[in-house]
């Protein structure tokens, strides 16, 4: 178990160096200048040196790297050019939308997901199981984004039952905040739980049909239990990792959503960034959103080791 | 050199195994009318796609407008057959491009027992990034064209075939034809691309279709950004991103487009469930 573990966290702390190195070549494969081309055409020599070693694009590629590194390390991931603050009050900023944008979907995807996913298995072939799989299929065809420009025109604009846009303003209570947050998070949750429906009557499937589950029914054991308790319990392994999947492809999914709905996430920052080029904020965000995945990654594989004990590393 | 190739021995085989299925004939059917839809757009569409005309902006469906008109009076449905040679083409190159790293990657990881470790923790490290704020970033890093947007994406899928590719290498090594071929002499790389490559292709041609459906979504949300391919030319992305602006007068203007991507997307994976059952029975599991 405790060389498990070792392993595992030896297998990250590699990923997340690699992670480190991406982020820093990203911003390198730009193609002249980058302090140039984020100045324009109009900037001084001066300027421009000036920005490049903001931006800590002066000396040799080694001095940068190291440079970097040390800063990440120290948790300093720069400071952003047009914000004027350091990355990580930035990010720490708008953390929160993102936060529950992304946690909101993910139940609502499991809450739907579970559920739908273990009956069609266990009714399988039924008109119920066809329709599920069918719907699900169209539900992961459908970009997320348009999803919730439909539901901004219909619940918002229609029947005006939420705001249309944007977080409810820095004063805003939590029950203000979340009315923003039903939308978005039901057009992610949905399009999210086609994956978990599929993958949750897949595992169900090669399970249903064990020897242990039909040992349990022989003993008179209820449907109700055969199914949640010695059923579920056995198909969840797969089942937690395409949650954990999911939890990773909601935080794309939010980078467009919140545009869509105006939240002050890291999504729009994120892309208020690319406008506006603004590197190191660009970087900071990757950092960090990889940097989570790697680690929700790691926690689902430690989980393994404590919902199946033969899983070794 | 007719050996090099790569058939799919048994192709007329899968395709009318394929249309045998229903809901993978559905798909393919499908797919085939928006290509051809297309390709024959200047054919087809009744107007020329930047053909302006203030007079009739706005206009609700109508015969004259099947899927109405935009904001500066151009016919929707024009400027969705165009829009479908960008979106379709992109994504078709995202596939070609993310395939030819991603099986570099795989085949050197599964082949080359040494730089397996290696190869595996890169893959791993660039699956940790979210695919479309990998691809904003590399977009924003190489400028925003269309070209980029393919390179970008190509990359962000890439790791996926590799992964792919990777875990059937380390199979097909093992098998004795393979080793038969190196007891022989037979140079490495005529191992890799005659016997190993070929014998990939089928997990290839699956995980390609669900990348295609990924790299048109992808796309159309970069596009919606308004962070990938310039918001004059028309994809499904930018139709929605101009249509949003007029949703509450005009909502045809970004519902069409959508449409359009749920049911190429949807046909691509109804394509990808099909040519999964058929090449990749360990995996056809009901998935």
């Amino acid at each position: 178990m405790l060389r498990s573990i070792l392993n595992r966290l030896l297998g990250m702390i590699v990923v997340m160096a690699l992670v480190v190195t991406i982020v820093f070549v990203i911003v390198r494969v730009t193609p002249g200048d980058p302090a140039a081309v984020m100045l324009g055409p109009d900037a001084s020599a001066a300027d421009i040196a000036a920005l490049r070693s903001r931006l800590g694009l002066d000396g040799s590629i080694a001095e940068q790297f190291g440079r970097y590194v040390l800063g990440v390390v120290q948790g300093d991931f720069g400071q952003s050019i047009f914000l004027n603050e350091p990355v990580t009050t930035a990010l720490a900023q708008r953390a929160e939308p993102t936060f529950f944008l992304t946690v909101f979907s993910l139940l609502i995807a499991t809450a739907i997901a579970l559920p739908v996913g273990i009956l069609a298995a266990y009714k399988r072939g039924s008109i119920f199981d066809q329709a599920t799989t069918t719907v699900a299929m169209f539900a992961a065809s459908v970009p997320s984004f348009w999803l919730g420009l439909l539901f901004i025109q219909f619940f918002a604009v229609r029947l005006g039952w939420f705001d249309t846009s944007g977080y409810g303003g820095p004063d805003a209570s939590f029950a203000v905040r979340l009315n923003h947050l039903v939308l978005p998070a039901l057009a992610l949750g949905l399009v999210s739980s086609a994956l978990i429906t599929r993958f949750t009557r897949a595992s169900m499937l090669d399970v249903l049909n064990d020897d242990y589950v039909r040992t349990a029914r022989s003993k008179g054991m209820s449907e109700w239990r055969v199914v949640l308790k010695h059923a579920f319990k056995n198909a969840l392994i797969p089942i937690i990792t395409v949650i954990g999947l999911t939890a990773a492809l909601l935080i794309s999914g939010a980078v467009v959503t919140e545009t869509v709905f105006g939240l002050p996430g890291v999504g729009s920052l994120v892309v208020s960034a690319v406008l506006r080029r603004d590197y190191p904020v660009i970087q900071g965000a990757l950092l960090v959103i990889a940097g989570l995945y790697v680690l929700v990654n790691f926690a689902i594989d430690m989980l393994y080791l404590v919902v199946d004990p033969r899983v070794r590393y | 050199m007719a050996a090099i190739s790569v058939p799919l021995h048994s192709e007329p085989n899968i395709l009318s195994r394929l249309i045998g299925r229903p809901t993978s004939a559905i798909g393919l059917i499908v797919l085939v009318i928006i290509v051809a839809a297309a390709i024959l757009a200047p054919v087809i569409a009744p107007y020329a796609p930047s053909k302006l005309s203030i007079a009739s902006r706005l206009h609700a469906p109508s015969l004259a407008h099947l899927f109405g008109t935009d904001d500066l009076g151009r016919d929707v449905f024009t400027r969705m057959l165009y829009a479908a040679r960008t979106s379709l083409s992109v994504g078709f190159s995202v596939v070609v491009l993310s395939s030819i790293i991603g099986t570099i990657l795989g085949l050197t990881a599964g082949y080359f027992k040494r730089l397996d470790t290696p190869v595996s923790r890169l893959i791993d490290a660039m699956m940790a990034f979210p695919d479309i704020l990998l691809a904003i970033a590399l977009v924003a890093a190489l400028g925003a064209t269309a070209v980029n947007v393919v390179v970008a994406l190509g990359i962000v899928y890439a790791p996926r075939i590799a992964r792919v590719v990777r875990a059937s290498t380390l199979v097909i090594r093992e098998l004795p034809y393979v080793e038969a071929a190196r007891a022989l002499g037979v140079p490495t790389p005529v191992i890799l691309i005659r016997h190993v490559l070929r014998n990939v292709t089928s997990p290839l041609l699956v995980q390609g279709t669900f990348i295609f459906a990924n790299a048109i979504l992808a796309e159309a949300g970069l596009s919606f950004l308004g962070v990938g391919i310039s918001p004059d030319i028309p994809t499904w992305g930018t139709m929605i991103a101009t249509g949003r602006q007029y949703m509450d007068q005009a909502g045809w203007v970004m519902m069409f487009p959508g449409a359009a991507i749920v049911v190429t997307v949807l046909s691509l994976q109804l394509l990808g469930d099909g040519l999964r059952d058929l090449l990749d029975p360990r995996l056809a599991k009901d998935i």
